[in-house]
């Protein structure tokens, strides 16, 4: 998996290192793994990035190690995973830089 | 169209894996999650070295598709189903080209790979070999298919539809939120659009909502049943998505996918932009 570029949209592979390309002044990388009760990474999870009204704006499937990563901006977000394992959701504020986050799905 | 035609559901999809005359077919940007597992029976069309040119800004063309298709064993009297990731944006798409090439039976399996892993449902790693066939393709269907200059006669005339998110429409964001935001294009829409994020019409689990909710959805969004309608997003997948709902599910005539998108119209010189959280004057 190469490096996402603008000619496409779907979601970068999860677990590969942030391009080089991108600017970590100006981006706000919200990252972070989906465990299970027992803390053990999902893989194949979809994680949903919500805005601050709960609207939709992005969701990526988890890595093999369970990672996901969104390029957001600063300020309040929800994540919520979906996983044949169960769900979970997760309140955040997040600033420019990465904000790291841990989540939990549950049946 | 409806969706009793337009769309087969998982469990239909699971009873029907070994029936003669169905293709499955897997289509995704990154096609890794095929390889890594996939709908038992079903073959994978990956939309960046598949379905577009690989020189020009262009997807396949007539040409193009018949080899494609012949080569994968595709043959015009299949009946074509289509699922993929992303809550089926790239299967959408690809069923928006089957139409636009004209193929007699086309379907999109509804929830795509997401209904599918959240449901437990089996995966395989086989993949199938499948005769090559001699598909035909029709003439491009340009009735369903906007370019540029249309777009831009359209605003203030047709139903100009957004489906990218709101921080995309309003220009606070360039891209999708899993997408570095560093971006050629303008930030904005299209003056006189409106916004309906192509989410709004997918339930959770990637399958779409019901009749009653997606009428209402676009009735309130303020879509003049009148007027033909343009569908657009960054890059023509999640509009593909919208296209589907408003032509396929709901049955809108005249509803055109514009692919070039915001990628095109955020580039062009001289044409208007509109900022901020309303559809703005013509």
């Amino acid at each position: 998996m190469t490096a996402p570029t603008a000619a496409g949209c779907a979601a970068p592979d999860q677990s590969a290192p942030i391009p080089a390309s991108v600017d970590l002044e100006k981006e706000t990388v919200i990252t972070g793994a989906v465990v299970n009760a027992d803390n053990e990474a999902v893989a194949g999870a979809y994680v949903r990035l919500l805005d601050a009204t709960g609207e939709f704006t992005a969701e990526v499937v988890t890595s093999p190690q369970g990672v996901f990563r969104f390029f957001a901006a600063p300020g309040t977000w929800t994540l919520r995973a979906l996983s044949r394992h169960g769900n979970g959701e997760l309140k955040i504020s997040a600033d420019r830089g990465i904000n790291e986050v841990g989540l939990t799905v549950a049946a | 169209m409806s969706r009793d035609t337009a769309l087969v559901s998982a469990d239909w999809a699971e009873q029907n894996l070994n029936t003669p005359g169905l293709v499955f077919v897997e289509v995704d940007e990154d096609t890794t999650a095929y390889d890594g597992g996939h709908i038992p029976g079903a073959i994978k069309l990956d939309w960046k070295t598949d379905l577009q040119d690989p020189v020009r800004r262009d997807f396949v063309n007539q040409e193009q598709f018949e080899a494609l298709l012949s080569d994968r064993g595709v043959s015009n009297d299949d009946t074509v189903i289509l699922y993929g990731g992303n809550n089926n944006w790239f299967a959408a798409y690809a069923y928006w080209y089957f139409k636009l090439y004209g193929h007699g039976d086309v379907k999109l399996l509804d929830g795509g790979r997401k209904k599918w892993e959240l449901d437990a449902r089996p995966y395989t790693k086989d993949v199938p070999v499948r005769e090559k066939t001699s598909y035909t393709a029709q003439a491009p269907d340009l009735s369903i298919r906007a370019f540029r200059d249309e777009v831009v006669e359209a605003i203030g005339v047709k139903n100009l539809v957004d489906v990218r998110s709101p921080d995309e429409y309003a220009g606070r964001l360039l891209a999708p939120a899993h997408l570095p935001q560093e971006q050629a294009q303008r930030a904005g829409h299209i003056p006189t659009a409106i916004s309906v994020p192509w989410s709004k019409a997918a339930n959770e689990d990637g399958t779409f909502k019901s009749d009653e909710e997606l009428a209402k959805l676009y009735a309130e969004a303020g879509i003049d049943d009148s007027k033909d309608t343009i569908a657009y997003c960054r890059i023509g997948e999640r509009s593909s998505h919208s296209w589907f709902v408003l032509k396929e599910i709901l049955g809108h005539q005249n509803v055109k996918n514009y692919d070039g998108s915001w990628t095109e119209y955020g580039s062009l010189i001289g044409v208007p932009v509109a900022l901020g959280d309303e559809p703005g004057k013509a």
